[in-house]
């Protein structure tokens, strides 16, 4: 075993043995970074946030050839994520989903819309905006279906664990026809 | 020639012990390793709990040479969520996010669409010849933290195997010749 104690004497040259020590010493020190970093910050201050995503039009509602249904929307999203920003932060990932489910899936979860946002003065926006991915369904059941819009986001640090979070917003039902 | 013999009788008693105790030292040492890493793979539930990130298709977030931390856990896939999953053919395992989930009733099967973040389509161009979605036996696990920049370490030993040699080399004489 290393008995780091000598390592510190001008008598003991040995390089294996300082290098040993150095090793030993930013390992603790890289640990010790990761988990201050991950520790969550909603044990000290919770973040207040204001999210809201609403249908604002409905594009396109039709049967593609294979016979999956197909639906392209507008959205009305503003979000205020800026106070979830603090100094460990690297980047949100927010996407909004839309949700449903049918008599063959008992879940269906697709992204819409997602952004990533970089800096606190990004996190705060109202926009409209069309779908950045088509919601098709495995099949045809759409027609007067209700689809519940999330608003989820992640939340990436410089270093260490990400944390998810969403808030459900709105309801939007579809029609009965095709149009 | 008997002196010639005894010198190297005397050589070869006084070494042999030192060596011995040097590769089980470093034995040790490997085993230790080996026993952490499948601790890991025990505790997180995935076959690989560390990957590092090879390509650009999820940067910002991502960059190559990130190290990502894996969990698989029981919870159902999610939109959102950022997995490693391998395709059948491809030997090297792929980081990229869910945008789509549909899951049965009863069974719980989910088809999952993923894209990366900066790539323009999603992945149906990367799945296997006839392919749509992918299913819960393709992924290895969901990204729950990451390091960044450490991977490159991994990187280049892959990439210039010689630096690994010499990496092996180096270490091997170094544990040989420590004078503990």
């Amino acid at each position: 075993m290393i008995d780091h104690r000598l390592c510190f004497t001008m008598t003991y040259s040995n390089l294996h043995c300082r290098l040993g020590t150095l090793v030993n010493l930013t390992s603790i020190l890289f640990i010790l970074l990761f988990v201050t970093v991950s520790f969550p910050d909603a044990i000290i201050r919770s973040p207040s946030v204001d999210v809201h995503a609403e249908v604002s039009k409905l594009n396109r509602f039709r049967k593609r050839l294979n016979g999956n249904d197909e639906v392209s929307l507008n959205l009305n999203i503003s979000v205020d994520l800026s106070s979830v920003f603090n100094w460990k932060t690297k980047q949100l990932f927010v996407f909004v989903t839309a949700e449903y489910k049918t008599l063959q899936n008992s879940f269906n979860q697709v992204i819409l819309w997602d952004r990533t946002i970089h800096d606190r003065d990004s996190a705060k926006f109202e926009i409209y905006a069309k779908n950045k991915y088509l919601l098709i369904d495995q099949g045809c059941h759409l027609l007067g279906k209700e689809i519940q819009l999330v608003v989820n986001w992640y939340v990436m640090h410089k270093t260490g664990w990400m944390s998810r979070h969403n808030k459900s917003m709105s309801y939007f039902e579809l029609p009965q026809v095709y149009i | 020639m008997g002196w010639i013999g005894e010198y190297v009788d005397s050589i070869r008693s006084l070494q042999f012990r030192n060596v011995l105790t040097q590769m089980v030292s470093l034995g040790m040492i490997v085993a230790s390793a080996l026993i952490i890493w499948k601790g890991l793979v025990c505790v997180t539930g995935s076959e690989s709990p560390v990957v590092v990130v090879l390509s650009g298709s999820m940067e910002p977030g991502f960059k190559r040479g990130d190290i990502l931390f894996l969990h698989m856990g029981k919870d159902p896939i999610r939109a959102g969520e950022i997995v490693v999953f391998n395709i059948d053919g491809r030997e090297i395992p792929i980081v990229h996010r869910v945008i789509k989930v549909h899951e049965r009733h009863e069974t719980g099967e989910v088809d999952v669409l993923t894209k990366g973040d900066n790539n323009f389509g999603d992945d149906r161009l990367l799945y296997a010849r006839g392919q749509l979605w992918l299913h819960q036996h393709h992924i290895m696990g969901r990204a729950v933290g990451f390091l960044p920049y450490v991977g490159w370490v991994t990187i280049i030993m892959t990439e210039k195997p010689i630096i690994k040699y010499v990496l092996i080399g180096a270490l091997a004489l170094l544990v040989v010749t420590s004078k503990e």
